[in-house]
Order: structure tokens, then C-alpha cells, then sequence
């Protein structure tokens, strides 16, 4: 196991600095001057524009800039906002927690729905369930989120008015931010209903994020689970006489479960792609947003560390994903 | 005499194949119902002109925000309603057809183009090369697909020309990695060394001998492509990233009609509704197809 966590580990490594590269050139891709650019509309007189350029260490060589870039990135110094002056590192770890939040109760519904919605499919193979809700995930699976997002807004928020519009929480209730998680710090503010309107807050935009990873693990848990009940140990278990419940929940759904592991894993870039989409329709302040109002605010440090830092998010999760899955699979591990 | 004879039996091949073809495709009623609403969204692209009721781009000043026609207020000549400047959206959405088909060809065509000479190169020669390339795709996929197509457009400057080539970029390692496997699957086959004895270059071999044989999952590839690039270039439009106003381009109507959403549900309704449709359509194609040429999937 030691070894199979060092090669993945290794493996990372070009990767990474792939993206590191990646996101050092980003700035120097758009057209203009840097300082310029930072600048802004007021210019900047050239005695300043020398200064700032070798404060930035624009006027040194590439490489050099490149393995500069590199020391501060290890350091943790991530840059500052153009328009807030702030530290780009605190601003993702004071934005982070809201889509964790966000995306953590999405996947959990996908996920808790999903399995249950392709196993059921999967057994009643023709029936008016797996054909309705094959078609509902086929349906999911093509959505235009943001539609989705606005036609919920329409519905539950306009029309019935049981929904909030946006945010994470009524102005009503204010708390100290101790995990980040609203869900949490509202129920030890202990304020009453403060709970209640997070958990209202965060309904609409975690059934839109979840909707398109619902449908794909409901397909691949259907698919998964029709593969696995015709093979030989499966119609042996049947074949001895174990009751059908052991023999799906035990025998079949555990080996169809290693695939649809696989599929939640790579939900996660969907969902953060998804979050980008769904955090812009509800307001909701996490970095998803924070990315879009960077790139529209021309905000380039923000959006080069944001950059790295998402897919190094990315990048950590699927080795996370990875590791689960040669615990689960030990035929992987020792590939 | 001879000659003729091996080419007929060619084209025999070629029609039991692609009667084999439909069979497994026709098999997926869903499919068939994608194809034909796939293809009469082509036919609606095509005679756009002529079908739409109203010029996409003119504003009826004493229309605005009118109803569609079934609803209290309504006006027949506007069945679907107009937009807040008095567009008729019906027009709009037609118009916005040839948009959506445009991005998916160009984009498939690009990602496809360059991830299959891409993907050839690294399987056929292996090696550093292999390596290289492959690293490079990880890093491409290592993004959200939304987020670097996002970041990439602000590079070249927001547009639908731009929007395409970022999500094509954006695309192409799937293709890269589809082609490789496949080349590298293919290669050890005796069919290829007898090419290679008998004096085939290395050119003759990727592209003539072995890249026919790995076909078909970049056709189901291609699909699944086509779709998402819809999507994603309307997700773009929709965050002011895409095709610009005035262009009735699905997404960027929606984005115009994010402020009106409370007043007139129709001016939101209708561009998503399309997007919906053409996705969903062309997805019961792409499970057709797969269904019809992974012959794993076909067996069972």
C-alpha cells in the first residue's frame, strides 16, 4: 500500500508543475502590459512603471520569474487582490468553506439518491420505474444548469415563495464564523431558526448542483449493477438458495459499488464546474463566484491563484479518490 | 474481372455493416426519436430565413414583454411572446439554432482534429513522447472544463469565436487519451506489422492503416462532444463570456433575460427549453450509437 501511495504521489508531481506553469503564464498571455494592466485607468508615470515592474520582478528573465513565482507559491504567498488588497490565499480560505458546504450536501444527495434510483433500475430492468427514471436521468444529464437554477427560482421563490433568492442566510441572524459551514455555526449560535434558514438558503442551489452527478451515478449504478448480476458468483448465491436481498445488497452491490466509487470521484470536477454556474444564479459567495467576479473585475492575481488553487483542489481529491480506491480494490494496488 | 468482383464485395460489406449499424441503432427507440429531432433541428437551422415569422433582430417598440400567444395579453403574431425590447422570441430561438449547431460542429471538429493527431502521435511512437504529451493532457484535465474554458476566454478576449476555440482546447485531451488507447490496443495486431514489413511509412501506418480501426469510440466521443459543447457555450453566453448581445445565441438570451425572470417566466423559459431539447436529443443519439458500435455493450 506504501508503495502504491509513493508512485501516485510521484505521479502527481508533472502535474503539478504543469499547472503551476499554467498558471504562471496565464498573466503574461493577455495582451499589454502587466503593471499597465495593474495599474489601470489612471497609467502610471515611467519612473513608477521601472519600479513596480521590478518589484514585480518583471524585468527579470522568464525562468527566473518562473522559479520566483515558484519559491513564494511554496511559501504560501499567493499574491493580492488587485481590488481588495487582500491576500489571495485568505480570501479562498474565507470563500472555500461555502462550497464545500454547497457542494459536500450536493454530492450527498446525488449520491444518496442516485445509488438507490440505479439499483432499483437495475432489478426491475423494463419496468415503468427503470424507464421513467432512465429517462428523468437522461433529462438531468443534458441540463442547462443555470436554466434549471432560474426555473427553480421562478417556481419555488417567486411563485410559491418558499425559497429564498440567494445567499447563504437571512440578514436576520449573525454569528461567529467558527467552521465556516453555515449549517454548523448556525446550530451553535444556537439562534432560533437560524438552522432553519441556511438549511432554506441551501435547498435550491444544492438540487441544482446535484442534478447533473444524480443522473450520472443513477446511469452508472444501473449499468453497473445489470453487469455484475450476470456474472457466475452472483447466480451461485442465487443458485444456493440466499434470500434476494443478501444476494443483491451483498454479493451484487458491493463489486457494482467499486465503479460507481470511481464516478463519484469524478464528479468533482463537474461539481466545481457546476459551482462556478450555480454559486453566480444564487449569489452565493464562494469561489466559484469569486472566480467570475475576477475574471469580469480583470482581477489577474486573484484569477492565476485561483486558478492553482482549484486545481490543486482538484488534484488532491482525486488522488484521494484514487487511494479509496485501491483500498476497496486490491487488484489495483498491486498493478 | 477480378477486380470487379473485390469491389463489389466491398461495397456489400459496407451496406451489411451499415445495416448491422441500423439494426443495434433502431433497436434504441430513444435514439431514433434523437435523430429525427436532431435532424429537424439541422433543417431548422438551415432554412432559418425562411421559417422565422419575424427578423430575429428587429424590436417591435409596441411590443414589449408581450405574453405568448395562448396566455391573456397575448398576440398570435408573437407565439412564443417577445423579450424586453420587443424581439420575437420565437424568431430568436430559430435564429439561435444555427448558433448551437455552428459551435458544435466547429468545436467537435477542432477538439477532434487535434486530439486524434495528437493521441496517433503518442500511441504510435510511445516513449518520451508518449509521456510528454500525455502529462501535458493531465494538466488540461486537471481544470474544471468550465473553469479554464472561462479563464482562457479572458486570455483571448470574450466572443463566440474565442468561447469555441477555448472549449475545443478544452476538449481535445478526451480525444487524445480515446485515440492513444485505441492506437496502442491496435498496434500489436498482425495486421499492422504485415503494413509495416511490407514497407508502409510511418505516416501510411497511423492514419491509413491503423486510425480506421479506431473509430468507433471517437464517433460516440464526438456525440457526447457535441452536446456538452452546446452547453458549455451556452453557459459561457449565459456569464457574458460567449456570443455577445445581440446575437440570439440560446445562452446569451438567457443572460438578457436573468432581470425579467420575476415578470415574464416566458423570456427565461423558452432559450433553455432549446438548449434542453437539442442536448437531450443529441445524448439519445450518442447512447444509440454506443449501443450500436461498442460491441461489448452489444452482446448484452
Amino acid at each position: 500500500m506504501f508503495r502504491f501511495i509513493l508512485s501516485r504521489l510521484l505521479y502527481l508531481v508533472p502535474t503539478f508543475i504543469g499547472i503551476t506553469i499554467i498558471a504562471f503564464s496565464f498573466p503574461r498571455f493577455l495582451e499589454g502590459d502587466p503593471v499597465l494592466l495593474m495599474a489601470g485607468e489612471r497609467g502610471v508615470s515611467p519612473e513608477r512603471h521601472a519600479e513596480l515592474s521590478a518589484q514585480l520582478g518583471y524585468d527579470q528573465p522568464l525562468v527566473v520569474q518562473y522559479f520566483d513565482f515558484l519559491g513564494r507559491l511554496l511559501h504560501g504567498d499567493l499574491g493580492t487582490s488587485l481590488v481588495t488588497k487582500k491576500p489571495v490565499l485568505a480570501e479562498f480560505l474565507s470563500l472555500f468553506p461555502a462550497t464545500v458546504e454547497l457542494g459536500l450536501v450536493a454530492i450527498l444527495l446525488a449520491v444518496l439518491l442516485g445509488v438507490p434510483i440505479g439499483v432499483i433500475a437495475a432489478i426491475k430492468r423494463g419496468s415503468w420505474f427503470d424507464q421513467l427514471s432512465m429517462t428523468g436521468a437522461l433529462v438531468g444529464f443534458s441540463m442547462p444548469i443555470f436554466w434549471w437554477g432560474l426555473l427553480l427560482i421562478i417556481f419555488f421563490s417567486g411563485y410559491l415563495g418558499w425559497t429564498p433568492v440567494s445567499g447563504r442566510i437571512s440578514l436576520m441572524y449573525f454569528f461567529p464564523n467558527v467552521t465556516g459551514f453555515m449549517l454548523i455555526d448556525s446550530l451553535i449560535s444556537g439562534q432560533d431558526g437560524a438552522f432553519v434558514s441556511a438549511l432554506r438558503h441551501l435547498i435550491l442551489p444544492s438540487i441544482v448542483l446535484a442534478t447533473i452527478p444524480l443522473a450520472v451515478i443513477a446511469r452508472q449504478t444501473r449499468s453497473a449493477m445489470l453487469e455484475v448480476m450476470s456474472e457466475d458468483y452472483v447466480r451461485t448465491a442465487r443458485a444456493k438458495g440466499m434470500p434476494r436481498r443478501r444476494v443483491i445488497g451483498v454479493h451484487a452491490l458491493r463489486n457494482a459499488l467499486i465503479p460507481v466509487v470511481t464516478t463519484i470521484g469524478l464528479q468533482i470536477g463537474v461539481l466545481l464546474a457546476g459551482a462556478i454556474l450555480t454559486e453566480t444564479i444564487f449569489s452565493w459567495p464562494g469561489i466559484g463566484k469569486w472566480m467570475i467576479d475576477s475574471i469580469s473585475r480583470r482581477d489577474y492575481p486573484v484569477v492565476q491563484s485561483g486558478l492553482l488553487l482549484i486545481a490543486g483542489v482538484v488534484m488532491v481529491v482525486n488522488l484521494l479518490v484514487d487511494l479509496t480506491y485501491g483500498l476497496i480494490n486490491p487488484r489495483i494496488r498491486h498493478r | 474481372m477480378s477486380d470487379v468482383s473485390v469491389k463489389l464485395s466491398d461495397a456489400a460489406i459496407r451496406r451489411r455493416q451499415l445495416s448491422e449499424f441500423w439494426f443495434y441503432f433502431s433497436r434504441n427507440k430513444g435514439a431514433v426519436v434523437g435523430l429525427v429531432i436532431f435532424l429537424l433541428m439541422v433543417l431548422t437551422a438551415l432554412f432559418a430565413d425562411w421559417i422565422a415569422p419575424h427578423n430575429p433582430t428587429v424590436q417591435f417598440r409596441d411590443a414589449l414583454l408581450v405574453p405568448p400567444a395562448w396566455q391573456e395579453g397575448g398576440r398570435p403574431e408573437f407565439l412564443l411572446g417577445t423579450d424586453p425590447v420587443g424581439r420575437d422570441i420565437l424568431s430568436r430561438l430559430i435564429k439561435g439554432s444555427q448558433y448551437s449547431l455552428f459551435i458544435g460542429i466547429v468545436v467537435v471538429s477542432i477538439a477532434l482534429v487535434g486530439g486524434v493527431i495528437i493521441g496517433l502521435v503518442a500511441g504510435f511512437f510511445g516513449g518520451w513522447i508518449d509521456a510528454l504529451i500525455m502529462r501535458i493532457m493531465d494538466v488540461i484535465l486537471a481544470f474544471p472544463s468550465l473553469l479554464l474554458a472561462l479563464v482562457l476566454v479572458a486570455v483571448l478576449g470574450p466572443g463566440l469565436t474565442n468561447a469555441m476555440i477555448a472549449i475545443a482546447i478544452v476538449y481535445q485531451p478526451h480525444f487524445a487519451r480515446l485515440t492513444r488507447a485505441a492506437v496502442m490496443a491496435e498496434q500489436r495486431r498482425e495486421y499492422v506489422s504485415a503494413a509495416r514489413v511490407a514497407g508502409a511509412g510511418n505516416m501510411r501506418l497511423m492514419f491509413l492503416t491503423i486510425l480506421p480501426n479506431c473509430v468507433a469510440p471517437l464517433i460516440v466521443q464526438a456525440t457526447l462532444s457535441f452536446s456538452s459543447a452546446v452547453l458549455d457555450a451556452a453557459a459561457l453566453g449565459f456569464l457574458g463570456m460567449g456570443a455577445q448581445p445581440p446575437a440570439p445565441e440560446w445562452g446569451t438570451m438567457l443572460a438578457e433575460a436573468r432581470e425579467f425572470i420575476s415578470r415574464a417566466w416566458w423570456v427565461a423559459t423558452f432559450p433553455g427549453l432549446a438548449i434542453l431539447i437539442a442536448v437531450l436529443a443529441i445524448n439519445l443519439m450518442g447512447d444509440g450509437l454506443r449501443d450500436a458500435l461498442d460491441p461489448k455493450l452489444k452482446r448484452s
